[in-house]
């Protein structure tokens, strides 16, 4: 599995993660290439769908990151993002998708260091889990 | 404390009983009407009827084993809107408990309705129904109940009552005004009626019920039967995570589906006006699905299939009551009840939910808290 090179897909929130994945970058921080982050205004928005949907098309993992509690842009879209993702960690796993593959981080706006680090831990994670199965199988 | 009362006419039988009852209750002066199953004049075939004059409650056939839709969507059409007049509605008990969480999605209001519980020893799926009612549809209640109060699930001709009824853990209805209880009597005449609520109780009295307790013979009847039902409820579960445990095995369990979404139409508490599956999010473009097939090598068409049945998961699995409509559904025979079930059954529990347990509860995904869940969220060292 050492030419495994997991895809992830990340939902993060326009306020903070995004804003720390850019930071990450002005600074100049190195975290792996695996991640395909997709800007969204507030993880409150990250329909489950669009997560069950990543992982049909074969993403290797899915991370959703907002603002920390209580820093929420829009006052309480990080908390329904929160029971979004305790729905799907219930459902998910029973077909089959590691309930490891699906992460919610909070990550505020002045945390480079911190988005580079949660890149590189999940990468490395998701290497041992292995791929999803769904990549190859014609699930659809 | 509830009030019961026993409905024993030695000269009747259960169909005819029932009806001198119900004919009671819609005669009354603040009882509008009544929506119950009856037997359809042209065929027999056992429907909801909205009833305005009791004399044509004679067909009235609560207890056949014909379950063709869920009814909470009946009554959310007739509540939905202040309509003014009062409704006695006859329901299984799966469909007063869609009717709780309709009612709390907006869907439907419990004022202005009555609502008559029944004891639910299950239904045969459509198809099987038309089977065992064969030339004598007046008679299939009693011969249904006959088997299926001692405990039978199989009928004449191979019929068997349907899996997701096998696996209901909810026979005796809860949250009813007034119950109509059958577990534990002579089936062939006697039932009782149990009033819960405050309507309930006092639409009792008015009727002139007179009160006796509960026979010992019930708790008993209904103890057996809910052990039988957990039983077979746990190794449906099993199986059903056995054949599905992968997301190929899953494709595999959902290949024969045609992507007609009856079984979202037949779901009680699939509520949206318009389903984001025939919506144009849906209405790909030829070059996509090629790109699908380039990137698997195939795909099996039509497309959406696992995504369709995972996203109705995602979306009605904390309001599934388990009435296995999805299943009676579909012209495949996929076992969507046994699926979703299972599901619900782990989705319900992640929120300490139970779906029509009662009005009290917030559905979960339309609250939150501040301190909740911290279980899902990565810890930032």
């Amino acid at each position: 599995m050492d030419d495994f090179e997991p895809t992830i897909i990340a939902f993060v929130c326009n306020w903070c993660t995004y804003t720390a994945a850019d930071l990450a970058g002005t600074s100049r921080l190195s975290y792996p290439t695996n991640v395909r982050l997709i800007r969204v205004m507030c993880t409150g928005m990250v329909d489950p769908k669009y997560i069950i949907k990543a992982f049909l098309e074969g993403a290797d993992a899915v991370l959703v990151s907002g603002c920390h509690p209580g820093d929420c842009h829009y006052i309480n879209g990080n908390y329904k993002a929160r029971r979004r993702i305790k729905l799907l960690k219930s459902i998910l796993p029973r077909y089959g998708f590691d309930e490891r593959r699906l992460k919610l981080t909070w990550i505020g706006a002045s945390d480079g260091i911190q988005f580079a680090r949660t890149i590189r831990e999940m990468v490395a994670e998701i290497k041992e889990i292995g791929p999803n199965e769904a990549k190859h199988a014609a699930v659809v | 404390m509830a009030k019961t009362s026993l409905c024993d006419e030695a000269e009747q039988n259960l169909q005819t009983s029932l009806a001198s009852f119900f004919k009671f209750v819609l005669a009354m002066e603040d009882i509008h009407a009544l929506l119950a199953p009856m037997r359809l004049p042209a065929n027999e075939r056992v429907m909801h009827t909205l009833v305005t004059d009791p004399e044509l409650l004679d067909p009235i056939d609560p207890f056949a084993p014909s379950f063709p839709m869920n009814a909470a969507r009946l009554v959310s059409r007739l509540t939905k809107r202040p309509g003014g007049e009062m409704v006695a509605v006859v329901l299984r008990p799966c469909e007063i408990r869609a009717l709780i969480e309709l009612v709390k999605l907006k869907q439907g209001d419990m004022e202005n309705i009555i609502i008559v519980g029944i004891d639910c020893p299950g239904a045969f799926k459509n198809t099987d129904y038309v089977e065992f009612a064969g030339e004598n549809p007046e008679t299939a209640a009693e011969r249904f109940l006959a088997g299926a109060l001692s405990g039978e699930t199989k009928f004449d001709g191979g019929v068997e009552i349907s899996a997701a009824c096998r696996a209901c853990t909810h026979p005796v209805p809860q949250g009813a005004d007034l119950s109509i209880g059958i577990f534990g009597l002579d089936s062939d005449r006697q039932f009782l009626v149990s009033a819960d609520t405050e309507k309930g109780k006092a639409l009792f009295d008015r009727l002139g019920l007179s009160g006796c307790d509960v026979p010992d013979s019930r708790r008993e009847a209904i103890d057996s039967l809910l052990s039988v039902r957990r039983e077979f409820q746990k190794e449906m579960m099993d199986d059903i995570q056995k054949k599905t445990n992968t997301p190929e095995k899953l494709a595999t369990y959902l290949s024969g589906c045609i992507n007609c979404y009856n079984c979202r139409v037949a779901c009680p508490v699939c509520y949206c006006r318009e389903c984001v599956f025939v919506t144009d999010v849906f209405d790909h473009d030829p070059f996509q699905y090629l790109r699908w097939a380039r990137r698997k090598g195939m795909i099996k068409m039509p497309t959406d299939t696992v995504f369709y049945h995972i996203t109705r998961m995602a979306h009605i699995s904390t309001a599934c009551v388990g009435c296995g409509q999805c299943s009676n559904a579909c012209p495949n025979d996929i076992g969507l009840s046994e699926l979703f079930i299972a599901s619900a059954s782990t989705s319900q529990s992640a929120f300490d939910y139970e779906a029509g347990r009662s009005l009290e509860e917030d559905p979960p995904l339309t609250v939150f808290r501040e301190d909740e869940f911290d279980d899902v969220v990565e810890v930032n060292h």
